[in-house]
């Protein structure tokens, strides 16, 4: 076989033990790697129906297709468990070498069954495994995590995903943190610190081989080179944080706590204000030519020397959505969630919903005491100094922090049974997870795409905001096309996903981002590597399968249609003023919206999957045990 | 830092451009040896912290002290071009060359245990691999006094405010 070793390697986090599991070839045709692959592993080993802290679930990592090649963006892995904020899949991406290491070490996957009894950091050295002792990482941020470890095993070449103090806190929404990027969004991080597993460290110290060596590199120079001109240059200049004033002049930028769709300071927390008073450089994941990431520090004032990468979603949820103008407070906010191990969109919007707790009395000044604030915090909207403040008693699980560790959903639960209170009306989250910087209300495919999708409210795995915002969709009112349109949009991305490749290559292929435009380009580059025999239609289907193995896991967890749902302020809350104002998703919309996907995906009324479809899709096996 | 560098030419990178994607080691190391793999590549990026990153390969110094001190004669130097050639039948290993470079730019082959170090692709004939990948434009085949040059260009236009190609759309 081609650009894949064939194995898998399992490790047991208890018993020491490891063994090498291969896969035939057929299985990677359908599985492919990264969210797909990752998933089915998870479907494999997971004891279905265990708690998301139960030894049963178990962290699965899967490579991509194109890892450690030089086809660009391709330098990217899927990591699937349990989530512990959802209680469904928890697929998350990350990129850079970290996935390069376990490729060049000889791993199309790996599985990590069980627990450690103490604090463990995991070295993968080739065909070596080695438990460490990991106290002498404990309290470290996640990139100093990552250098000591270098230092301690002397070689710069190894990489490592890490969990900072938020997992070793069991924050709910903690990270998987490598090489700078994160595995992000639905609690990784908590379930590694649960299992007192600090970090995996891979050195692989072996070359890939690809099928076709000369047509590769062609076409990946072509692809590198198309990389550098007018396709990549929102990402490449200012980042995706320049998506924000055009966010604010739709009326969907969420604003409060998704009380408004506008801010009034939009222009001082806008991608375009970042790369003039904050920017340092601009730095790039392994193997890739575009390089998005702006890093961006704080020189003045309290938080001077705060340095991460900001990007759209982690700057909205930390500013506009917080009611926070100055620039300062949200780079500090981001870098405390980057560093310390923790899903920046999560956390800005937990602390948006505890603002408004804030401003509308529930919570009190001194509900938010700690030691450095022994009188308390008076967490307006705005209160950058507060947020921060905030933002560290939930890394340390101190006072309030406790709570809003545990995410809006959980949060909301606790002070609405305590206090007799409704906070759940302002909990913004879809299946437990906090929803991202497209207000849905207005978006009405999109709201679909959130309430329908595998692992929550994701902007990354449903990517309906763009036909939206686009205006190949009428925004603000349903219609019968909705279904296949959300269906299509998250398809489209999980091919990505999967691959994976980073999206924001989509338009450099051939100038056009569509499936006509990308599928059959991925195709040659896919046949390039592994020998295979692709076209437009099998590269369409990997797509199709990484969005049914995700569902078909959560059909085994229990889910039903009442899980597609929207939170609870788009139903019946419109925003006041802006382009969007006077808006919300209905019931009724909702209702008409999901039975159009579930038909558009060929599943049943109840949004179950028939077992004929799994079958043709080839998964006999998922048939057997959910196909209906 | 210590070892001058001289006339010869050296593959440079400028570390404001370099974004640390490593292409350059891909094609490297597939250049080399037909694998991707960046324990063979004889040009490597450095990450020091999140922002400060370059890469490095042989700087060709005049007087190469790794050619002087290799107890086995197995590295000669170019007298035109400075390149260092590496004779794989006299070489054992020891890595005193290693040792004796400023840069860093030598490194052991895993596999045959050999020293390795770049000779600027002088067999293939559009030059240096990395340099034409490079998709930054970090990386330039240069000598000391072209790099003085670039350096005193670039001064003269951060001074008057002008701004540099990294932020620039293309």
């Amino acid at each position: 076989m081609y650009g894949y070793s064939g194995k898998i390697l399992h490790i047991d986090l208890k018993t020491k033990k490891n063994w090498v599991e291969t896969k035939p070839e057929e299985w990677y045709k359908i599985y492919i790697g990264g969210v797909s692959m990752a998933s089915r592993l998870l479907w494999e080993n997971i004891t279905p129906g265990c708690d998301p802290l139960d030894d049963g679930n178990p962290i699965c990592f899967a490579n991509g297709i194109f890892t450690g090649t030089p086809v660009p963006v391709g330098g990217k892995f899927g990591l699937a468990s349990k989530s512990p904020l959802t209680g469904f899949i928890g697929d998350s991406l990350s990129g850079s070498w970290f996935s390069i290491a376990l490729k060049r070490a000889g791993w199309d996957g790996m599985v990590l069954h069980n627990s450690c009894d103490r604090w463990t950091q995991l070295f993968v050295d080739d065909d070596r495994v080695q438990f460490n002792d990991a106290t002498y990482l404990l309290g470290k941020g996640t990139f100093e995590t990552e250098e000591a470890i270098r230092t301690k095993l002397g070689d710069d070449q190894i990489r490592s995903c890490t969990i900072g103090p938020c997992g070793e806190n069991l924050v709910r929404y903690a990270n998987v943190t490598n090489d700078g990027r994160q595995a992000g969004r639905t609690g990784h991080g908590m379930l590694w610190g649960h299992k007192k597993l600090k970090a995996v460290s891979v050195r692989g110290s072996r070359g890939v081989k690809v099928f076709d060596p000369k047509t590769l590199n062609q076409l990946s120079y072509d692809i590198s080179k198309s990389a550098q001109g007018k396709y990549t240059e929102k990402y490449r200049v200012y980042g995706t944080s320049t998506g924000l004033l055009n966010t604010n002049a739709m009326g969907v930028l969420p604003t409060r706590n998704f009380q408004e769709g506008v801010f009034e300071d939009a222009e001082l927390v806008s991608g375009e204000y970042l790369d003039k008073h904050h920017k340092v450089k601009v730095i790039a994941c392994a193997q890739c030519p575009i390089a998005c990431e702006q890093m961006s520090m704080v020189k003045t004032g309290p938080f001077a020397g705060a340095m991460t990468g900001i990007e759209y979603e982690s700057l909205f949820a930390n500013s506009s959505n917080l009611g926070i103008s100055d620039m300062r407070a949200a780079i500090k906010l981001i870098t405390i969630s980057d560093q310390d191990g923790m899903d920046s969109i999560t956390m800005g919007v937990t602390i948006g919903w505890a603002m408004e707790c804030y401003e509308k009395g529930i919570l009190k000044k001194e509900d938010f005491a700690s030691k450095a604030h022994p009188e308390g915090l008076e967490l307006n909207f705005g209160n950058g100094d507060a947020a921060v403040a905030v933002a560290e008693m939930i890394r340390d699980q101190e006072g309030i922090g406790k709570l809003l560790a545990q995410g809006t959903r959980i949060a909301s639960k606790v002070i609405d049974e305590e206090r007799g209170t409704e906070t759940y009306k302002w909990a913004v989250n879809t299946k437990g997870l906090e929803s991202a910087g497209y207000d849905a209300r207005t978006l009405k495919t999109f709201a679909l795409g959130l309430a329908t999708g595998t692992r929550g409210g994701c902007h990354n795995r449903s990517a309906a905001y763009d036909p939206d915002m686009k205006g190949e969709t009428n925004r603000f009112t349903v219609d019968e096309t909705r279904g296949r349109v959300a269906a299509d949009s998250e398809e489209y991305a999980a091919v990505y996903d999967t691959l994976p490749l980073c999206k924001f290559i989509r338009r450099c292929f051939t100038g056009k981002a569509d499936r006509a435009g990308a599928w059959p380009a991925i195709a040659k580059l896919i046949n390039a590597t592994t020998g295979w025999e692709f076209g437009y239609d099998e590269v369409d289907l990997i797509g199709v399968r990484a969005c049914t193995i995700k569902k078909a896991f959560n059909i085994r967890e229990g889910w039903t249609e009442k899980d597609d749902d929207l939170p609870w302020r788009w139903k019946h809350d419109p925003f006041t003023k802006g382009p969007s104002a006077g808006v919300i998703v209905t019931d009724e919309e909702l209702e008409y919206m999901k039975d159009l996907y579930y038909k558009a995906k060929g599943w049943t009324e109840e949004g179950l999957i028939p077992k004929e479809l799994l079958i043709k899709l080839g998964m006999p096996d998922v048939a057997e045990e959910i196909g209906v | 830092m210590a070892t001058s560098t001289s006339k010869y030419a050296y593959i440079d990178c400028d570390p404001n451009l370099c974004v640390g994607c490593q292409l350059c080691e891909y094609i490297c190391s597939f250049t080399k040896t037909g694998e991707y793999n960046s324990y063979r590549s004889r040009i490597r990026t450095v990450r020091v912290d999140e922002v400060l990153i370059t890469a490095i390969a042989c700087r060709t110094c005049e007087n190469a002290p790794c050619v002087i001190v290799c107890p086995r004669d197995a590295l000669t130097q170019d007298p035109v071009t400075g390149i260092i050639d590496i004779n794989a039948t006299k070489c054992d290993g020891c890595a005193w060359c290693i040792e004796a470079c400023d840069f860093g730019a030598i490194s052991i082959n895993p596999q045959t245990t050999l020293a390795e170090i770049c000779d600027q692709c002088k067999d293939e004939p559009d030059g240096p691999q990395c340099v034409k990948w490079c998709p930054k434009e970090a990386l330039t085949l240069t000598t000391p006094d072209q790099r003085a040059q670039k350096t005193r260009r670039n001064l003269i236009s951060e001074s008057l405010n002008i701004p540099q190609k990294a932020t620039d759309p293309k």
